[in-house]
């Protein structure tokens, strides 16, 4: 008993026990099964709150018209949230299309190719991207382009879906590129090995035999940024335009987490417009929750067939 | 490369390489860029004078301090409701959870919180904290909601490293006549504490960068608050590092001094990220 005592830091008197030390025991327990219930409680609080305050509004719009109506205007009561819905759609395609190739190059320079000391310098680098905080990332989008789109393009002003699209790619690169990564690092030596051995080159390797083994793991990466597009508002609130346009790829837009941020702070308590701007919430909310479904069946069909 | 290949498979061979490179080359120069401009735009603004003082529209400077001391203020007492609350979760989950359909429920609420946008937890902490509550929209509101968003964080990385404690130490303890808890508080959590700080690097980078949250529970002004009594403590509410950007860029047009918080922003991200890979080094060990 000395010996652990001594190197775990443990008191002698609370080793022993007694009537006392068994009901804080069931104390304890209790206390921690209450703390991993809070997070099944948070989501439950989230749920319920969003589906109150979000649904009257959709009441009172109708269920089709809030949809479908392509009209917001907040002024002549018109909530129609389909430009929205749009925008986030192809917002996301468009930084998919873009950042996904670029992310999925580099995890595999990453994971084969590049020498570990190489690897080792543009891993804290790939790091460090994913920390940069949204707002600076709309900062520069806001003052480097811009400018470059309304000058290339030869438009009256920069703001655009496009911008949007630009900055939600770059965005999305850290979390594609080290999740995939880990799971390319993830593929048994021995199908490489073989492969080689068989006379492929060694890109041939990468690309035919060790891809499509870490395939789910590159499907989760991708599931997981198009979920950080779909839910970013500050980066694409700076360089959208914040118009609730039906979207085109040089007009300024509206998302659907821009819809809520641009006039929670406006929006009077109670009104139809604040209710409206919840149900855009629920909307987005159903669309985060069918992603993370879609992640978890991924990762389930991951961890099967190991 | 030097057998002998055929045509198509040398092309194959050397578009394949040269779109490795040009991807990853985009990748580093994309951050090089970044890192570069938002230096050479900022760096002239700052000085001591900019992080030590308020904002003075009669001087006509500009300072930070009140940005700083908000930005604290939310890590701190973010951390301070988190940390017990993530690590007893982690616990649980670990130690005591038999029941395997709860261990599933928890984690799965856990993986569905670390996927809700932050413009979500805006809505709801606005609606919980500052409506329902009456807290108004203060610096606690906008804590209380960043504990819900880095909850699965802290839960996380405790997780990972309770895993990583050997099943020997536990049952050493328990053999010696040692009650679980007792255990846990002198065998299990001081063989994690690598964990537990990660989990907390980890947290503090995620609250100093976001900026949603609290752009829409606490409010957006720039002026010094005061913290020196209890209730001012409560009801202070000012904009942190992130929100005084924007607030800046977007609302005064005033570039230089968003380009300024940028730049210390990022030197924060920057020693996080070291601080972090760290602590993980030391876990491994």
């Amino acid at each position: 008993m000395k010996d652990v005592s001594s190197t775990s830091g443990a008191q002698p008197r609370s080793a022993a026990k007694g009537g006392l030390g068994k009901s804080a025991e069931w104390v304890m327990q209790v206390v921690f099964l209450i703390c991993g219930l809070i997070a099944v409680g948070f989501v439950l609080i989230i749920s319920i709150y969003l589906i109150i305050s979000g649904l009257p509004a959709i009441r009172e719009i109708g269920l089709i018209d809030f949809l479908f109506g392509d009209t917001w205007r907040a002024n002549d009561n018109q909530f129609g949230i389909l430009p929205m819905i749009l925008t986030s759609i192809y917002g996301t395609a468009g930084a998919f299309v873009i950042g996904v190739p670029i992310g999925f190059f580099t995890a595999v320079f990453l994971a084969k190719v590049a020498p570990p000391k190489l690897a080792a310098v543009i891993r804290p680098m790939v790091n460090l991207l994913a920390g940069i905080p949204s707002v600076v990332y709309g900062l520069v989008g806001m003052i480097v382009l811009l400018p470059w789109i309304r000058t290339t393009f030869n438009l009256p002003a920069g703001d655009s879906l496009f911008a949007a699209i630009l900055v939600l790619a770059v965005m999305i690169l850290p979390s594609i590129i080290s999740v995939s990564e880990t799971a390319l690092q993830a593929v048994p030596k021995e199908y490489e090995e073989a492969s080689l051995a068989l006379g492929a080159t060694s890109l041939e390797t990468y690309f035919r035999v060790s891809v499509p083994a870490a395939k789910s793991g590159i499907a989760a990466a991708v599931v997981l940024g198009i979920g950080r597009a779909i839910g970013e508002a500050m980066a694409i609130m700076m360089v959208a335009g914040n118009v609730a346009n039906m979207p085109s790829l040089f007009s300024s837009v509206r998302f659907l987490t821009t819809g809520i941020a641009i006039e929670m702070n406006y929006a009077q308590v109670g009104s139809l417009q604040r209710n409206a701007l919840f149900s855009i919430g629920l909307v987005l909310f159903l669309f985060i929750m069918i992603i993370n479904v879609l992640l978890n069946v991924v990762l389930k069909h991951n961890k099967g067939e190991d | 490369m030097n057998q002998k290949l055929t045509a198509t498979r040398r092309t194959y061979e050397i578009c394949m390489r040269a779109l490795l490179y040009l991807c990853a080359i985009v990748t580093c120069g994309l951050l090089i860029f970044l890192i570069g401009y938002i230096c050479y735009q900022g760096i002239p603004g700052i000085s001591w004078e900019f992080l030590s003082t308020a904002e003075s529209v009669l001087n006509d400077t500009v300072g930070i301090l009140p940005a700083i001391c908000n930005t604290l203020y939310v890590i701190l007492v973010s951390l301070i409701i988190v940390l017990p609350l993530g690590v007893g979760a982690a616990i649980y989950l670990t130690e005591y959870a038999r029941n395997r359909r709860l261990v599933n429920v928890i984690e799965f609420a856990t993986e569905t919180l670390a996927g809700i946008p932050s413009i979500i937890y805006a809505l709801v902490g606005n609606i919980i904290f500052c409506t329902s509550l009456r807290m108004g929209k203060t610096l606690l509101a906008g804590s209380l909601t960043l504990v819900i968003m880095v909850l699965p964080t802290i839960i996380r990385t405790t997780q990972e490293s309770l895993k990583t404690v050997p099943q020997s130490y536990r049952e050493g303890s328990l053999g010696l006549g040692s009650g679980k808890w007792h255990m846990i508080r002198t065998v299990v959590l001081p063989s994690s504490i690598d964990g537990i700080v990660t989990g907390c690097i980890l947290a503090v980078g995620r609250i100093v960068g976001e900026s949603a949250i609290l752009m829409y529970t606490v409010s957006m002004s720039t002026m010094m608050q005061d913290f020196s009594t209890i209730s001012n403590f409560i009801k202070s509410s000012g904009a942190t590092l992130t929100v005084a950007l924007y607030v800046y860029a977007k609302e005064r047009a005033d570039f230089a001094v968003a380009f300024s918080i940028a730049t210390i922003l990022l030197a924060l991200t920057i020693i996080i990220n070291l601080a972090a890979a760290l602590a993980g080094k030391k876990l491994k060990r």
